[in-house]
């Protein structure tokens, strides 16, 4: 089920209504809870959290994803790939970590379908998450594009490509059958 | 290091809880572990308190619940290790009166997931693992996270959807002889076939439900310990470990290794031999927030080999009279998972089935007088396995 995002709204917008005008005509906040009648006090405050998270040290990553290129991080010394990526090597203690193209092609490890979601996603269709493991020996999770899901297979053969994610219309990396 | 004995357990219903909020939802807990223990407030010198909350109001809630509960003043503070909170705080607690610096703790877990709206609280469950790389950017979801696990199990081992719904079963008929659990209803491995699908392959009746509840346990020091009670439930080895915060940075999905380094170090400080790990427990409750979980947990916790999990579930190897009765309170699944709760009500469900205190339909043999618990956070982030015992530790 994918409910528009402007639907989501007005559901929220006509049941906070209704809790309004309960509020004005009993004097309190107060409704019947669905299965047991149980009274519960609808809480008089609401918070919106959206966080702002630094990218300064990865920031190549990003710009990488506008040329639609994805890039690991590769500690010259030990030789080890951190997808994602970070800044700082903890073994060696060092951040002159070297910014690497990912290859791109690599096989499917697993998946799944998520089907019941969070709030924040009620507005996209059901959509299959997998880890595939690259060529270079990482893993890399996110969004698998696949025709039909009942014939995916673990062990296919998959491929990372950069492509817009709708209906926000940021930049993203996705999983696709070769 | 003093030995450390549960003398008193208080444990309240679960499910969704709409008549109490989380401070009456904790001192149902309290009071009656209270009166199991035969102490009162100025007994006690310190509380641990498990929540994770977000869904739930209160942001400090080991103070007001100090305060609902007559322990204002006592030392306390709130622990997180997700789902693995309750036995965290029980790890902490018995090191304040290990070490000597208590002499009676408190460990309280209390949950009150369903003051939010479903999909809020699985907004928040989802965010339990690595927010930015895998929940900001693609949506995973409490059981999403164990289905990749599922999904890498079953192509591995050829395991069939039957022989993960074969846990629900068993499970749910155990709630049935649970007063506090969120589900008594028997339930049919058809039933959970026929389930809608939450995470492919893991559907409704896979999963434990989103619950409110609350679990206390008083720990003392052994001189304190033989005052109170005849029947002092030793804890006789607790172990730890974590894993990635990102899944994709694990070699594989087939176990978790948080659980692995957990038993083998509550093995060891135990002395319980890691090779037939299973003959040395009466009762065991494992982690089982989905079938999968439980599955794993028999072969982290070394009950099976790899890739045998599935058999143990298949031929009811975990039911009383088995190799080892597992989840006889229902589980996570059928009892329910009030996540900063688990913990807590797994240790006070051991202590009470050492005791031979449950119903007789779900109370264990008591014959060698071990009981485990194996509690994991999020999905392998956190571990923690705790051994309890009747005897006193040899260490
Ligand atoms: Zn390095």
């Amino acid at each position: 089920m994918t409910i528009p995002r402007e639907e989501l709204e007005k559901m929220v917008r006509s049941w906070l209504d209704m809790v309004e005008e309960i509020t004005r005509n009993e004097g309190l906040p107060v409704i019947p809870a669905e299965k047991t009648g149980d009274p519960l006090w609808v809480d008089v405050r609401e918070l919106r959290l959206k966080y702002l998270i630094p990218i300064s040290r990865v920031k190549r990553f990003f710009d990488g994803l506008k040329e639609g290129k994805v890039y690991a991080t590769k500690c010259p010394v030990k030789n080890v790939f951190f997808f994602p990526p970070q800044a700082d090597c903890p073994y060696c203690m060092d951040e002159n970590l070297e910014w690497v193209e990912i290859d791109g092609e690599g096989v499917l490890l697993t998946y799944t379908v998520v089907n019941v979601k969070p709030a924040s996603y009620l507005h996209y269709p059901d959509y299959v998450v997998a880890i595939a493991r690259m060529n270079e020996g990482f893993n890399v999770l996110c969004w698998m594009n696949v025709d039909d899901v009942s014939k995916l297979k673990i062990g296919t053969k998959v491929r990372l490509v950069v492509k817009r994610r709708e209906p926000e219309g940021f930049l993203t990396y996705y999983l696709e059958p070769v | 290091m003093k030995k450390v004995a549960i003398v008193g357990v208080g444990h309240s219903r679960f499910g969704n809880i709409t008549n109490m909020n989380l401070n009456e939802l904790a001192w149902t807990a309290v009071k009656q572990a209270f009166e199991d223990a035969g102490i009162t407030q100025k007994d006690v010198q310190m509380v641990a308190l498990s929540n994770v909350g977000g869904w739930s109001s209160e942001p400090l809630p080991a103070i007001s619940v100090n305060e609902y509960s007559g322990l204002t003043g006592v030392g306390t503070y709130r622990i997180e290790a997700a789902c693995a909170s309750g036995s965290a705080a029980l790890a902490t607690a018995a090191s304040f009166v290990s070490s000597g610096s208590a002499d009676v703790a408190l460990v309280v877990g209390v949950e009150k997931m369903n003051e939010s709206p479903t999909p809020t609280a699985v907004e928040l469950i989802g965010r339990s693992g690595n927010y930015f790389w895998e929940f900001s950017m693609f949506g995973l979801t409490f059981p999403g996270y164990y289905a990749l696990y599922a999904t890498a199990y079953m192509d591995k081992y050829g395991a069939s959807e039957e022989s993960l719904a074969a846990v629900a079963v068993k499970n749910h008929y155990y709630a049935s002889f649970n007063e506090n659990a969120a589900f008594r209803k028997r339930i049919t491995v058809e039933d959970v076939l026929k389930s809608r699908p939450v995470a492919w392959p893991l559907k409704l009746l896979d999963s434990s439900p989103i619950t409110d509840g609350a679990a206390a346990v008083v720990l003392a020091s052994e001189e304190t310990a033989r005052k109170l009670t005849d029947t002092p439930v030793w804890l006789a080895g607790i172990g730890y470990g974590s894993d990635t915060s990102n899944l994709s940075k694990r070699p594989d999905f087939l176990g978790l290794r948080a659980t692995r380094k957990a038993a083998a170090e509550a093995y060891k400080r135990a002395g319980v031999d890691p090779a037939k790990a299973a003959r040395n427990f009466d009762v065991v409750d494992v982690h089982d927030c989905f079938t999968i979980a439980e599955i794993l947990a028999y072969e982290d916790l070394g009950f099976a080999k790899p890739g045998q999990g599935h058999l143990l579930a298949k031929e009811g190897e975990t039911y009383k009279g088995g190799l080892v009765p597992v989840n006889l309170d229902g589980g996570l699944k059928a009892k329910g998972h009030p996540i900063g709760a688990t913990g807590v009500s797994m240790a006070a469900e051991i202590t009470k089935q050492l005791r031979q205190q449950n119903p007789k339909e779900r109370q264990a043999d008591i014959v060698k007088g071990m009981g485990l618990s194996h509690n994991v956070g999020g999905t392998g982030h956190y571990a923690y396995v705790t051994v309890f015992s009747l005897n006193k530790p040899g260490w």
